[in-house]
């Protein structure tokens, strides 16, 4: 795949840590310190309980398919078509929207077990994707 | 207690461009076109014009369109955002601005150049993104770019939940096909759509077809609220405005409202549903025709629902029953909608709800007391009803 194409993400205050994390190799889960709920995508504020106060775990990147699409058209340079972008309800409880690899549009079934693997570019840029898991018992 | 806004207003003109592929003249000129048509429908003067309503995503600035048209003093100048799902959203806030005696007569326009000038279905790789760019990072660096991959991941979700297939989107896009034989401004005036043309269609993203997807267009379109007391003493028959309200839940994104427990409904479509009946005083089964927004076909379905004509899961049933057909239950969207007639974002299909009332669409159904418009699916949107005088 050639690279240098992919749109990268505005980092922000309130997105840039996470980018960072995945740069680190780690899929990141933002968390309220104030009532430990978890929240994505990362915001500034607890909807719950309103505090500021948040930190992060790291999620441990097994999850399920929630829920995919198999993108044709219209295809923008650089990327390898079918596209299958894919929703993931990560184990924590959180719902991450990203691509799936190492299978086949065919082989795509809601709820199947999924594992996340950081994927590279060749400028160095990191996210996660994520393939189906290996060895899982179904 | 009725409400407020309740039979207060009327639709008095609808003005519409010719729709192409390529209009060759700005979208100043189309809005201008536009709104003289909505103001020569009703018979009411562009000095007598004192308030403009469009979308955030409008190139035509309100001052620019009163200037170009002759309008008076303006009173009210606003643009309502989240695309599509700002269409009823314009009707509401001229709604709330003649109720009030803010402004007297307001016109609700879009005017776009959507087929050879920034096309929505380029998505999020054109120039319609700024301050919630943020929000759209999480899903450009992964390819997915444009309105088609936003809603296929939640209509693929809602098809598996209910078993609707295929061919429910195709009887869809076939309805509106066959509502646009009558209409010769239509895009698919003259195209009929079968069965098997639906499937031999290629897949854009699964699980959505090319005729899934609504007809980018060159075209304007405006609304014209006066005061339904004023309407009366017009030239038209007044679209009296019994309930009109937007709606956005918790949880929502533009396009990608992912993250919600259930990602088979529209909350927000419910939402409107339920302030809309409110107001009105009215339910679904007073509704006996509809324009239920319809960039892609699997939204009509779920908006069946949302709209309560029938139970979760049953829209496709409905379909199956030829509910959408003119002479079905909800004939839906008679001019062509989106799909057939042409992408006005939303709009056009309130101008079709105006003349659903009037009696004058090119495929009229019998019997027409109340039409229900819907605006963007996916979006922050609305929804509303007009009714007979
Ligand atoms: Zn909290």
């Amino acid at each position: 795949m050639a690279q240098s194409f992919r749109m990268k993400p505005p980092m922000g205050e309130d997105n840039g840590w996470w980018w960072k994390q995945a740069a680190e190799g780690k899929l990141a889960i933002q968390r309220c310190q104030s009532c430990q709920t978890l929240r994505h995508p990362p915001r500034p504020v607890c909807g719950e309980c309103h505090s500021f106060e948040w930190d992060h775990i790291t999620a441990s990147g097994r999850g399920t398919l929630c829920s995919y699409t198999v993108l044709h058209h219209p295809q923008f340079p650089g990327f390898d078509y079918p596209l299958i972008i894919i929703l993931v309800d990560l184990e924590e409880g959180t719902r991450f929207t990203s691509q799936l690899i190492n299978c086949a549009p065919e082989d795509v079934t809601f709820g199947m077990r999924l594992e996340m693997i950081m994927h590279e570019d060749p400028d160095g840029f990191r996210l996660p994707m994520f393939q189906p898991a290996q060895g899982a018992a179904a | 207690m009725s409400h407020f806004l309740k039979d207060k207003t009327a639709i008095a003109g609808i003005g519409l461009t010719e729709f192409s592929k390529k209009s060759g003249v700005s979208e100043l000129s189309l809005a201008a076109q536009a709104t003289l048509r909505a103001c020569d429908d009703a018979g009411v003067s562009p000095s007598e014009i004192n308030g403009f309503v469009s979308y955030t995503l409008d190139s035509t600035d309100e001052i620019e369109l009163a200037r170009t048209v002759g309008a008076g003093d303006l009173k009210l100048f606003t643009k309502v955002n989240y695309g599509g799902g700002a269409a009823v959203g314009t009707i509401l806030h001229a709604v709330m601005a003649v109720a009030t005696g803010v402004a007297n007569n307001v016109i609700c326009y879009r005017a776009m150049n959507g087929r050879s000038g920034q096309r929505m279905g380029q998505g999020v790789s054109g120039q319609i993104i700024s301050s919630d760019l943020v929000h759209w990072s999480w899903y450009m660096p992964y390819g997915m770019l444009t309105p088609g991959s936003w809603v296929a991941m939640i209509a693929n979700k809602y098809m598996q939940r209910y078993g609707v297939t295929c061919e429910d989107l195709g009887r869809v896009a076939i309805s509106q096909r066959n509502y646009a034989q009558n209409n010769p401004r239509a895009a698919g005036y003259g195209n009929p759509l079968t069965m098997e043309d639906y499937l031999a269609s290629k897949v854009i993203a699964d699980p959505l077809r090319l005729y899934d997807f609504c007809q980018e267009t060159d075209g304007g379109c405006a609304i014209l609220i006066t005061s339904a007391e004023r309407a009366r003493d017009l030239k038209q028959k007044p679209a009296i405005i019994r309930g009109v309200a937007q709606a956005s839940t918790q949880g929502q994104e533009q396009m990608t409202s992912y993250y919600r427990d259930e990602l088979d409904s529209l909350p927000e479509m419910e939402l409107a549903a339920r302030l809309v009946y409110e107001q009105s005083g009215l339910g679904p089964d007073d509704i006996n025709a509809a324009c239920l927004y319809d960039a892609f076909t699997a939204e009509v379905i779920m908006q069946l629902e949302s709209f309560g004509f029938c139970g979760r899961g049953e829209g496709k049933d409905m379909v199956r029953d030829g509910a959408l057909d003119i002479d079905g239950r909800l004939p839906n969207n008679t001019h062509g909608g989106l799909l057939s007639e042409s992408y006005i974002h939303g709009m056009n299909n309130i101008a079709e709800g105006a003349r659903l009332i009037r009696g004058t669409s090119t495929s009229q159904p019998a019997g027409v007391e109340h039409v229900l418009v819907s605006s963007g699916v996916g979006v922050p949107t609305g929804a509303l009803i007009l009714g007979r005088d």
